[in-house]
């Protein structure tokens, strides 16, 4: 399990993220919601040892992860965030393989290769393997680094906005791999996501931010409310439950 | 197969350079030359055709690195200042100890230039336009800016002319005695290659490397000090030789990819066969003169640097 306590940063003179506590359910999917400049992504960050906190500590399976070595922790967990790099020729099957780092330190044993190929399947990138990725689409080359993130094999995976630039399909996509990750494998998942029903549909927690607080920390139901979301995003939403999940209409709605 | 062509093309054209130049020594006469012949070749044509494979390889492999660190194609020693510090850290080791030795040298140059290169990495993260021409444009301001800084005290002290001398390299100076700091370059190529993976890795930027468990700073400091002292000894042994950091990487990048441990090998190669050609043409065009190795890189160098250009904005 994650937790995290009294987590406070500024930037300058803006405070980000105001003494906040919380824990992150282990084998489940949970959602960071918020408008923009919530701290989520910084809260994120910080999580995943990207960012420093100006206070606070997380502690990871009871350890604060401080106290983890650099290289250890990155068999614990993983982070992705948007800011990749893709001018760089690489082909699928290379990005995966560095995956391996961390256990193989660039020398692939015949295990490395059974991960990297399990990787590569579950993310169902066979056919594009030996492409580079700076041919690829953005919906297939967030899947190639999905597909790295898998082959890391961490208990905790941390994405930042993995569905920006990505048209619905290869969004739901995405969201079913996590889906799966976390149903067949028992990962944890943590994501910062914008588009609210994506949240609604597939994760199990939602953690709603405003102005560096958490203001609701529930079930995805719990927090899918009408009442809830207008207090977080400050505009009205209607409530449409579809098989038993609630889905949401922001649009063309009279006050 | 590729590695096998180039590796026949590579002895092919140091046996050629062995065999080049004013003192006629014929291929044939490889196990009996007379004691005349012997010095030319032990004092003057084994050393070129060592300090030619060793640059060569070096500042490519050197280049294709600081590509890496600073995720922008068109960064290399000579569009990123490296090497106008090189050649202000020499200039300033003479008027400091006018009898400097080439050790002395060499360590001058080569502080000179890590600072150079140090400076040059925060500016690169600093800058929030981070177009792909916009970087290297800095770079060269840079560079323009420390050679007038060399220039002036240069013209201060006299010394010019020596100055302008260094900033076309020229292998013809290579002689037995004064170029054994070229083998610096061997430890800064296999260091690059041991630490091949982890460069790619810090190419795709701090947070994926630090996520993989790398200390980016780390790494970037090792590449740094692995590119400072190759650009620093070249520049001593046989002075500024622009473009081949840049335009030989790319194309290896264009045809294999930037997964360093496969590519830096045919980096190397491909750097080592670029120099000797261009210097074997330099040595025959006008026979019995020379035309510097600066000059012959510069131009056609700067002629497939413009192609790059006018590709990558296509």
């Amino acid at each position: 399990m994650i937790c995290f306590e009294k987590i406070t940063k500024t930037y300058g003179k803006r405070l980000v993220l105001d003494n906040i506590s919380c824990s992150l359910p282990k084998g489940k999917i949970t959602s960071l919601i918020g408008p923009n400049g919530a701290g989520k992504s910084t809260l994120l960050s910080i999580i995943s040892r990207l960012l420093d906190a100006d206070q606070g500590k997380i502690y990871l399976d009871d350890i604060c992860i401080s106290d983890y070595k650099s290289g250890d922790l990155a068999k614990r967990l993983s982070i992705l965030r948007q800011s990749n790099h893709i001018d760089l020729r690489l082909t699928v099957r290379d990005l995966v393989a560095f995956g391996r780092f961390p256990y193989s330190k660039g020398r692939l044993t015949a295990d490395d290769q059974v991960q990297i190929d399990k990787a590569i399947h579950f993310a169902q990138l066979e056919d594009m393997a030996h492409s580079y990725i700076d041919e690829l689409s953005g919906g297939q080359r967030q899947r190639a680094f999905i597909a790295m993130i898998i082959a890391q094999d961490t208990d905790y995976i941390l994405l930042d906005e993995p569905l920006n630039n990505l048209d619905m399909k290869h969004a739901v996509l995405v969201m079913k791999t996590l889906r799966r990750l976390v149903d067949e494998l028992g990962k944890t998942v943590v994501i910062v996501i914008h588009e609210i029903n994506f949240a609604a549909q597939y994760s199990d927690y939602i953690i709603a931010m405003k102005d560096g607080k958490i203001v609701y920390n529930d079930e995805t139901d719990q927090v899918v409310q009408a009442h809830t979301l207008k207090e977080v995003f400050g505009i009205d939403f209607d409530i449409i439950t579809k098989n038993g999940k609630n889905i949401c209409n922001y649009f063309n709605i009279e006050t | 197969m590729i590695y096998a062509g180039s590796i026949v093309s590579l002895l092919v054209l140091i046996w050629v350079s062995l065999f080049t130049g004013v003192k006629d020594i014929a291929m044939r006469d490889v196990f009996a030359m007379n004691s005349d012949q012997l010095l030319v070749f032990t004092i003057a044509r084994i050393p070129r055709a060592i300090a030619l494979v060793l640059t060569g390889a070096g500042l490519s492999v050197a280049g294709f690195i600081m590509q890496q660190l600073s995720q922008n194609k068109f960064v290399s020693p000579t569009t990123a200042g490296s090497l106008e510090a090189a050649k202000m850290g020499i200039l300033f080791s003479i008027l400091l100890i006018p009898q400097a030795s080439i050790g002395m040298k060499s360590v001058a140059a080569l502080l000179f230039t890590l600072a150079a290169n140090l400076l040059f990495m925060l500016m690169v993260r600093r800058v929030r336009f981070r177009s792909s021409v916009f970087i290297p444009l800095v770079g060269i301001m840079f560079g323009n800016i420390l050679a007038a800084v060399s220039t002036f005290f240069a013209f201060k002290h006299g010394i010019v002319q020596n100055v302008q001398e260094w900033m076309i390299g020229d292998f013809s100076s290579v002689l037995q005695g004064q170029y054994e700091s070229i083998y610096l370059i061997l430890p800064a190529v296999v260091l690059a290659y041991i630490y091949a993976d982890q460069f790619t890795i810090v190419g795709m930027g701090a947070s994926f490397a630090k996520n993989l468990g790398i200390s980016y700073s780390t790494i970037v400091n090792l590449g740094l000090f692995a590119v400072s002292l190759t650009v620093s000894v070249s520049v001593v042994t046989a002075g500024a030789i622009p473009f081949l950091g840049l335009i030989v990487p790319n194309m290896v990048s264009m045809m294999m990819g930037d997964n360093l441990r496969r590519t830096l090998p045919m980096t190397a190669l491909a750097g080592s066969i670029f120099l000797l050609f261009c210097d074997i043409l330099g040595r025959t065009i006008i026979f019995p003169y020379e035309i510097p190795i600066g000059l012959m890189v510069g131009v056609i160098g700067g002629i497939i640097f413009l192609f790059l250009i006018l590709r990558r904005n296509r």
